[in-house]
Order: structure tokens, then sequence, then C-alpha cells
């Protein structure tokens, strides 16, 4: 029991010294780069005074350490500060976008575990028949195949064709459940979300397929499995009992590293699309140069992949008691 | 003996070879591979036009005889443009796998093998630079620095090193305490000479295997910078094309499908090839 007070401690203070590295990092990348945030800010005709004054304001004046010994004691509190381009609050800006990215994500994970469990089982079961390869074929072709492409493809030869498919934007002007009723939202948003859905889960269903396979494998050519089968069970319950249930270990702590997939929005999906989320906006930061928002979403997105490997450790310890401590 | 008698010694090279030539993809995809690079190379031999070649009254046009992948917006000759692209494309994935290569294969070796507070620091600057959100990170860093090409493949290398590291570390630790590398530390071998030439040495077979990998890895990030709009345009790589394509979509779908095959095909390729490296490379297999 100590042990694990000891690894989950030491585990911990791990993880705050990454978070602290992140910041700097996020924080760096943005001031140590040419250009400056009081050009932005003011325009071709300011003169040195006026941004003097703008530097002064904004604390751009003072050395980067200061900088950045300001900006991380605001972000510790929750202040991401103000976008330099629209004066919104910077997380306001992101918590706008953020349901529409989570509504995507979200159904695009739920439909991908959905597909990935039951084929990479089959597959491994029926390991080098022909579902296999078919399966394993596929798993190079999603690797492979550039998601924008893929989704330029079906934009022109699927959703121009079918005037059901709407190609932009996330839902109808004033199709709400209280206008339509709730069968006509459900219709209207299908409408939207059918092209980036098959996108999304096309390019990441084989990762995930490809892995349950392997740990299928790993768990069928266990000692234990052969015994279930050496002392006559049905191969049925074989499966479903024995094999079945020590196998989705691996993907219980994958849902961990699930945690920052489903907060990030796609820069190249919502911007083909339209679709109104945190990538999009990501996106426009970055071509705007909008400082505070670029490093609020390093800052976030990489704070979440730490956070999401936590997690995925935590998981583990309570999924598999065999997990050593050190 | 006669030496017709005695069974042939077969090198490493040659087992290794000889196992790659059973993988019928991989041997495809290493034919696709070989084609694509001459082509690259013989651009200016190969391609009717040159790649800024405009003829205007020939815009958008769709494949034929004369221009077999057809014509873009300004009346460019596709299939020029591609294969001139296939330069950018092709180079940067092997320019950014090679940087990557370095800075994993040093940073990971060098954790694995001292170990202690040098492996400490290093890991959780590997870390740090892993949990970034890659695509983002990248649009972050490109969209501040002048483009060029070389900007794109050194930022492309330099985040996509941490998995390779760890893999490299991972082999380190376990071989050092290996006897063989006891052995030769007994006689006096320098930790030059141990790191590359009995640790490196036995390394070799997972980071190769990475680094095909990487190369696809390398060519799909680059096209889709590009695809943004924050790739080289001259000569126009294949994210380029496909973008300069994307406002024609409905009338000249021909300029984003066509550079959209090449980058698949390559990608797909080098996964082939990678795998078929795995097989062959692997010492437990027995074949």
């Amino acid at each position: 029991m100590l042990y694990l007070l000891g690894y989950i401690a030491r585990r911990f203070s791990q993880m705050l010294i990454l978070l602290v590295g992140i910041s700097i990092v996020s924080f760096a990348i943005m001031h140590i780069a040419p250009g400056n945030p009081v050009d932005l800010m003011t325009d071709r005709l300011a003169t040195a005074e006026e941004k003097a004054r703008i530097a002064t304001l904004y604390g751009f004046d003072q050395p980067i350490p200061v900088q950045y010994i300001r900006w991380a004691s605001q972000v510790i509190q929750g202040n991401f500060g103000r976008s330099f381009v629209t004066g919104e609050k910077v997380l306001d800006m992101i918590a706008a976008r953020l349901p529409a990215t989570l509504f995507l994500n979200f159904l695009t994970l739920i439909i991908i575990y959905a597909l990935s469990i039951p084929i990479g089982i089959i597959s491994a079961i029926k390991q080098y028949s022909w579902f296999d390869h078919v399966v394993t074929f596929y798993a190079f072709l999603g690797q492979s195949m550039p998601q924008f492409w893929l989704a330029l493809l079906l934009l022109f030869y699927v959703g121009l064709r079918f005037p059901f498919i709407q190609t932009a934007g996330m839902s109808s002007y004033g199709v709400t459940v209280a206008t339509e009723g709730l069968w006509a939202v459900l219709v209207d948003r299908s409408r939207y979300l059918i092209l980036p859905l098959t996108v999304v889960t096309f390019s990441n269903l084989a990762s995930i397929t490809r892995y349950m396979r392997a740990s299928m494998l790993d768990v069928i050519n266990q000692d234990y499995v052969r015994t279930a089968k050496a002392k006559g069970l049905a191969p049925k319950i074989v499966i479903l009992k024995h094999a079945f249930r020590n196998a989705l270990l691996p993907l219980v702590t994958m849902m961990g590293f699930e945690l920052p997939i489903l907060f990030s929005g796609s820069v190249i999906i919502e911007t083909i699309f339209a679709w109104p989320g945190v990538g999009l906006l990501s996106w426009n930061a970055v071509m705007q140069r909008d400082y505070q928002v670029i490093m609020a979403f390093n800052l976030l997105g990489a704070s979440m992949m730490v956070l999401g490997s936590f997690l995925a450790d935590m998981l583990y310890l309570v999924v598999d008691p065999r997990i050593k401590y050190n | 003996m006669d030496a017709r008698l005695m069974p042939k010694e077969e090198t490493y090279a040659q087992m290794v070879w000889r196992r790659f030539r059973h993988h019928k993809l991989a041997m495809i995809s290493l034919g696709v591979l070989i084609v694509l690079y001459s082509m690259a190379i013989l651009a200016p031999w190969v391609t009717p036009y040159h790649y800024d070649h405009m003829d205007f009254d020939k815009i958008s046009q769709p494949p034929s005889l004369e221009h077999w992948f057809g014509t873009d917006r300004i009346g460019a000759d596709l299939f020029s443009r591609v294969i001139w692209g296939s330069r950018i494309s092709l180079s940067v994935g092997f320019a950014a796998a090679g940087i990557a290569l370095v800075l994993g294969t040093v940073i990971g070796a060098i954790s694995g093998y001292y170990g202690g507070v040098i492996d400490d620091i290093l890991m959780r600057f590997t870390e740090i630079v892993a949990s970034f959100p890659t695509m983002f990170l990248l649009l972050t860093v490109i969209a501040v620095l002048p483009r060029s090409v070389m900007n794109i493949m050194i930022v492309i290398g330099a985040t996509s090193w941490p998995g390779l590291a760890r893999l490299v570390r991972g082999q380190f630790l376990s071989l050092r305490e290996q006897d063989y590398v006891e052995a030769a530390r007994a006689i006096g071998a320098t930790n030059t000479r141990i790191v590359f030439k009995h640790i490196l040495l036995n390394t070799m077979a997972p980071i190769i295997v990475n680094a095909s990998l990487r190369i696809g890895g390398a060519i799909l990030t680059e096209s889709g910078l590009s695809f943004l709009g924050l790739g080289v345009t001259t000569p126009p790589s294949w994210g380029t094309i496909l973008n300069g394509g994307r406002p024609l979509l409905r009338s000249a779908p021909w300029i984003t499908t066509i550079p959209g095959i090449f980058i698949f095909v390559t990608v797909l390729a080098f996964n082939y090839v990678g795998d078929g490296l795995r097989d062959a490379l692997d010492p437990r297999a027995t074949k």
C-alpha cells in the first residue's frame, strides 16, 4: 500500500514538473518568435511614443522572464487574458467553440469503439483469414490516406451529389427543438455530421482496431486460455469469458489518452467543413497571430495530454493487479 | 575439402534482403518508390513543361493525351507540376525523418546509457515535447517563421523525435546490462566504442523500421501544412498543388484528386516498406 502511495505521489510530482515545462515552452514559442505583439495592435502610422505606451500598458517592455511570471501567475488563477484581436476573454472564446468539437469527437469516439472492438477481436481469432487480411489492408490505407484529401473527395463525389448532405457548418439557422421539434433537429444535425464524422472515423478507426487485435492475440496465446481450451470448455465461452475481458484491459487505459483527443479540434476537418469548433478557432488565431489565444491552445492542449497519460496510469493501477510500482 | 561442397555463407544483409523479398507488397512498394524518386530526380527531362509554365488558352482542362493530368486554373500542366512537386514532398520526408532520427537516437542513447539524473532530465524534456498537440505546434511555429523548405523540414523533424527517443532509450537500458557489454567494458573498451559498436549496432533494426515509417509520416504532415496554405510554392509541393485546386473542386476535381493520389501512394509505400523491413530484420522470426 505504501509503495502504491509512493508511486502515485512520484507520478503526480512528475506531472507538475511537466506542466511547468509545458507552460515555459508555450510562452517561449510566442515570445522568441520574430515580430512583436505591439505591431499587431497598432497600425502602420502609429508613432514610437504610441507604441511605447501600448508596450508599457501590456507589460511588453518588461524582461521576458518577468512577463512569463506575470502570465503564468494569471494562468494558474484560470485567467488566460484577452484576445488582442477581438478583446474577448480567451477562455470564453474557447468555451463558446468547445460544444461543437466535443459533439463531433464524442460521436466519433463511440462509433470507433463500437466498430473497432468487434473487428479487432474477430481478426485476432481468425488470424490470417481473409477477414484479417482485409482488416490489415484497411489499417494501412487508413494510416496512409491524407485526411484532407479523403474529405475533399467525399465532398465532391458524395456531398455535392446528394442534396440531403450539407457540406459546411453544423446546423441550419432557426432549426431548434423549440421551433421545429426534436425529430427535425436530429435530421438537420445528421445532414451536417455525416461527412466530417465519416472522415474522422475512417482515418482513426485503423489504429484502435490494430490495437484491439494485438491485445486479443496477446491474450489468446496466454497459458490460462490454453488451459481453458484444454479442459474442454466451449470455444465461445473461452473467447467471451476468458479472453475477451482481459483483452479489454489495455483498452480501458486508452480512455486516459482519449481525453486530450476529445477536446482537440482538428484544424483540417473543421476548416474544410466549416465546423465551428476549437480547431477552426485555433487556426484563425494562428493566422491572426493572436498571442494569448495561441499560448492558451498550446498550454491547454499539452496539459490535457499530460493529464490524460496520468489518468491512463492510474486506470491501469485499478484495472491490472499485476502492475509493479516503480 | 572441395570448396563447392561447403555451404555458402550468407551475410546479414543477404539474409535481410532474402526475407524482405518474400513480402510482396513491400517489394511492389519499393519499386513504386524507386520510380517516384527517379522521376523526381529526372524532373527536368521527364516533364514536358516547367512547373510554372502557364498557358491561358488552356485553363482548367481535364486530363487528355496532351496534358496527362489536365491543367490548372492558370493553364499549367498538372503532370509537370506534380513531378516537380515530388522533389519537395519526397525530400521533405527524407530530411525531416533524418533530423528526427538523429535527435531521437542521440537523446535516447544518452538517456538510456547514462541513466540517473541525465536520464530523468532528458526524459522529462522528451515528454514535454511529446505532449504538445503536434499539428497545432507546427502551425504555430511555421506561421511565425520565414516560409522555406528548410524551415519546414527542421520543424517537422524537431517535433517528431520523442517516440524514437523512447524506443532507443528502452533498447539501451536493456542492452547495457547484457553480459557481452560487461565483457567489453572489462577488457577496457571506451564508452564511445561500447555505445557505437556494441549497443547502437544492435538497436539498428527497430531504428530503421521506425525511420521508414517516419518518412511516410513526415510526407503526410508536410502535405497537411501545405494544404492549409503554409507550404512552399516554388516548386509547389503536392499539398500546395492540391490546395490550389480547392476553389475549383466542382469544375476541375482532378487538380485536387491527382496530387492526393501521389501523397497517398507514397505514404502507403513507405508504410509497407517499413512493414517488410520489420519482418525481415526481426531476429526472432525464423524464415
